[in-house]
């Protein structure tokens, strides 16, 4: 079981959200969107909103170096186990309480509202609800990372994910003996990566960060099939 | 030179009735879906007042349009690409609903489906998003009809900026007008340059502005960048929509639903030419007011040969350029300068254009007393303030709308001359810098407006843009994906399941 959860599981998340996501904005781009609910109501949206997504993107961007980047890499800089695991914890835990407080805001917004309540999907209010389950296990997470910083325990999951990445058969052995909290968040995680594409999360995949390189403002398009000017 | 056609619109506003037919034609069309209730694609509103969304004029509170920097250069108001990017997780610019208003409907079951009780039955309002009842309706999409409201709060109107309003809040010399509104078009359009997408474009043959609902992320920033508040957020689809400008009908050459059903025939469509390489330097230039004449600079004349033949350098068909020649819009704007474009100090130099309205001589009783310049009144003296209206048109500069209102006086005394003393005085027509002829001209495009003088519209060269073959079990005009309806309904990818319903068995 535990091979199956962290060793195979993995792969149908992974394949599951890029597959998805591919058919979703190839077959369906209508429904590509972020669903904002900020024209229905302002109030809490504002403050919410960037707490939760600035944190949010925070502690994507740490799990994404922090997991996926070689240790050697670390090892060569200089950065022992111990002071990247504070760093984690720190800019994490300050990442994670602002995400959780917007996402709180969100999600009391989101529930009690009439007007967003009404307006909601179930995936809407579930993917919310898996979210802050998720903040508040990765949070949990500190807790136990604080007894031992030595950076021990960190380096299991670097291993880990590293070797899902790289194809090792015996990815899952790295991180058996870990406490529940860490594998019940890593679970969760997961499921969220798997439920991705069917959700409103796809609006990550288009940020228009293309915007910035856009010459000059204005967009002329022409139907003309004939030749071009 | 860089020669395009745009389809544009002028909208006299001296015989608008106020009768919003417009508005219900277009809603009808376009926007009687769920998430659209609250958007007009077009509406009217009544002058003086705050309008639809309520004081969308405040580019102070809204941002929208375009700002000129120190530089010179122009950018959105509501900040450059860094900045709109910045705002994407929260826009500090965007209306609530309620600045709009909050659609409902009427429990109208109830009036039949009441039991027997002491009071007569009524249908109260429902709320079209949430569904609850509304003890109290606040707004609407036209709450200041025909003066509505207190003058406190009309008065709020931002065109009355260096008006001394206070007296027209007195019932002598009050005053109003209708101003029906609608995408502007422009050729320098806002919205498509604050959305981080690209799904908003200009499309280069017609100058329509149009959002590619696949395209479309809502990120809403087309919402705010646009001053006058015609792009609307479809909270049901998460997409931004807007007035298309009814191109399906445009392109078989057909005025828009709104034109087409227009009871005081207010409305013309045609053709402009105008010169893309211009737009920026033009909606660029430093002062407010030379705006309108810098936007009168980018059309070009269809009937100079360099034009013409630039024109077919770049494309533009034989009966486009025919059409340019003819058109009303070129008419009004170019030749008897009669119509203006809709608030120009923001820069976004719009295409829909309006003639301003006449109005009755203030204080009748004095008629006798006030200037009249050889059987004309001065049109200082008429009850809407020239300040008032060029505040709408001509970002204050008053003398191009003296000017308009003169030559409209001028047409009714040349012709109220002509066909009741039978005189033809064309000292009235030298007066105002015309010719008899011309003024003959002008009262039969704009005051008997025949259909075929009001829209001079040439069809779209499908055989330039379209595929034929292609489209063969095509599905029409859909909304957003194909041929499914826009919904996936019941899909993997979310959306409310819609069980599809077969006829029944009959016992």
């Amino acid at each position: 079981m535990h091979n199956f959860l962290f060793g195979i599981y993995p792969y149908i998340a992974l394949a599951v959200l890029a597959i998805g996501s591919i058919a979703r904005y190839e077959r369906d781009p209508f429904t590509w969107k972020t669903s904002s609910s900020q024209l229905l109501r302002r109030r809490q949206l504002v403050v919410g909103s960037i707490l939760f997504h600035v944190g949010v993107l925070i502690i994507f961007f740490g799990h994404l170096v922090g997991l996926l980047t070689p240790i050697w890499i670390f090892d060569m800089l200089g950065i022992s186990h111990g002071a990247k695991q504070t760093l984690a914890v720190v800019a994490g835990g300050v990442a994670g309480v602002m995400a959780l407080i917007g996402g709180c805001m969100l999600f009391h917004r989101r529930w009690t509202d009439p007007r967003i309540r009404r307006t909601s999907s179930v995936a809407d209010i579930g993917i919310l609800a898996l979210l802050l389950a998720q903040l508040v296990l990765g949070l949990g997470t500190i807790v136990v990372s604080v007894g031992h910083l030595d950076g021990h325990e960190m380096v299991k999951f670097m291993n880990w994910a590293q070797g899902i990445f790289t194809f090792q058969a015996n990815a899952a052995d790295h991180i058996a003996d870990v406490a529940l909290v860490f594998k019940l968040h890593l679970f969760l995680g997961l499921t969220i990566f798997l439920l991705f594409p069917f959700t409103r999360l796809v609006h990550m995949l288009s940020v228009p960060l293309r915007y910035l390189t856009r010459p000059g403002y204005q967009i002329v398009r022409s139907r003309r099939t004939g030749p071009a000017e | 030179m860089k020669v395009r056609a745009q389809i544009g619109m002028v909208l006299n506003l001296d015989k608008c009735i106020g009768c919003h037919t417009c508005s219900v034609t277009c809603k009808n069309v376009w926007t009687s879906r769920d998430g659209v209730e609250y958007a007009w694609f077009n509406n009217v509103e009544t002058k003086p007042g705050t309008g639809y969304p309520t004081d969308w004029e405040n580019q102070s509170r809204w941002n929208g349009g375009w700002t000129r920097t120190k530089s010179g250069k122009i950018q959105p108001k509501q900040g450059a690409k860094w900045r709109i990017l910045a705002n994407l997780f929260a826009n500090p610019d965007l209306p609530e609903i309620d600045d709009y208003y909050e659609p409902f409907d009427f429990d109208y079951d109830h009036l039949k489906s009441a039991p027997e009780m002491e009071a007569f039955p009524t249908a109260r309002p429902r709320s079209r998003i949430s569904g609850e009842r509304m003890q109290k309706i606040e707004k609407g999409p036209n709450w200041e009809e025909i003066l509505g409201g207190e003058f406190s709060k009309r008065s709020k109107d931002y065109n009355f900026e260096g008006v001394q309003k206070e007296i027209y809040g007195e019932y002598e010399n009050t005053f109003m007008m209708y101003l029906p509104r609608l995408c502007e078009h422009c050729l320098n359009p806002a919205c498509a340059a604050s959305c981080p997408s690209g799904a908003i474009y200009k499309r280069e043959e017609d100058g329509i502005v149009l959002i590619d609902q696949e395209k479309c992320r809502g990120w809403r920033m087309c919402v705010s960048g646009c001053p006058y508040k015609k792009v609307y957020y479809n909270w049901s689809t998460g997409k931004s929509e807007k007035c298309t400008l009814c191109y399906p009908r445009i392109e078989s050459g057909n005025p828009t639903v709104c034109s087409e059903t227009c009871v005081g025939r207010i409305r013309y469509i045609g053709v402009m030419l105008y010169d893309a390489d211009k737009i920026e330097e033009a909606a660029s230039v430093e002062q407010a007011t030379d705006l309108y004449d810098a936007q009168l600079d980018v059309f070009l004349d269809p009937k100079d040969p360099a034009v013409i033949e630039a024109a077919r350098e770049s494309g533009i068909p034989e009966d486009w350029i025919l059409a340019a020649q003819e058109s009303p819009i070129w008419k009004m704007a170019m030749e008897w300068k009669v119509a203006f474009p809709l608030h120009p100090e923001y820069r976004t130099l719009p295409m829909v254009w309006y003639i301003p309205p006449l109005s009755p001589i203030q204080n009748a009783a004095e008629a006798g007393a006030i200037g009249m310049d050889g059987g004309m009144p001065d049109v200082r003296n008429l009850r809407i303030p020239v300040k008032y209206l060029a505040n709408l048109l001509t970002a204050g500069d008053e003398e191009p709308v003296v000017h308009a209102l003169e030559r409209m006086l001028a047409m009714r005394s040349y012709m109220r001359s002509k066909s009741i003393e039978g005189v033809i005085d064309e000292s009235i027509a030298e007066r105002v810098g015309l010719t008899g002829q011309v003024i003959e001209d002008m009262y039969r495009i704009m005051a008997l407006a025949d259909y075929e003088d009001r829209f001079v519209i040439p069809t779209t060269h499908r055989e330039q843009v379209e595929e034929a073959y292609d489209l063969r079990g095509g599905c029409g005009f859909t909304d957003g994906n194909g041929c499914s309806s826009g919904i996936s309904s019941g899909s993997l990818f979310g959306g409310k399941k819609k069980p599809l319903r077969m006829p029944q068995e009959v016992q």
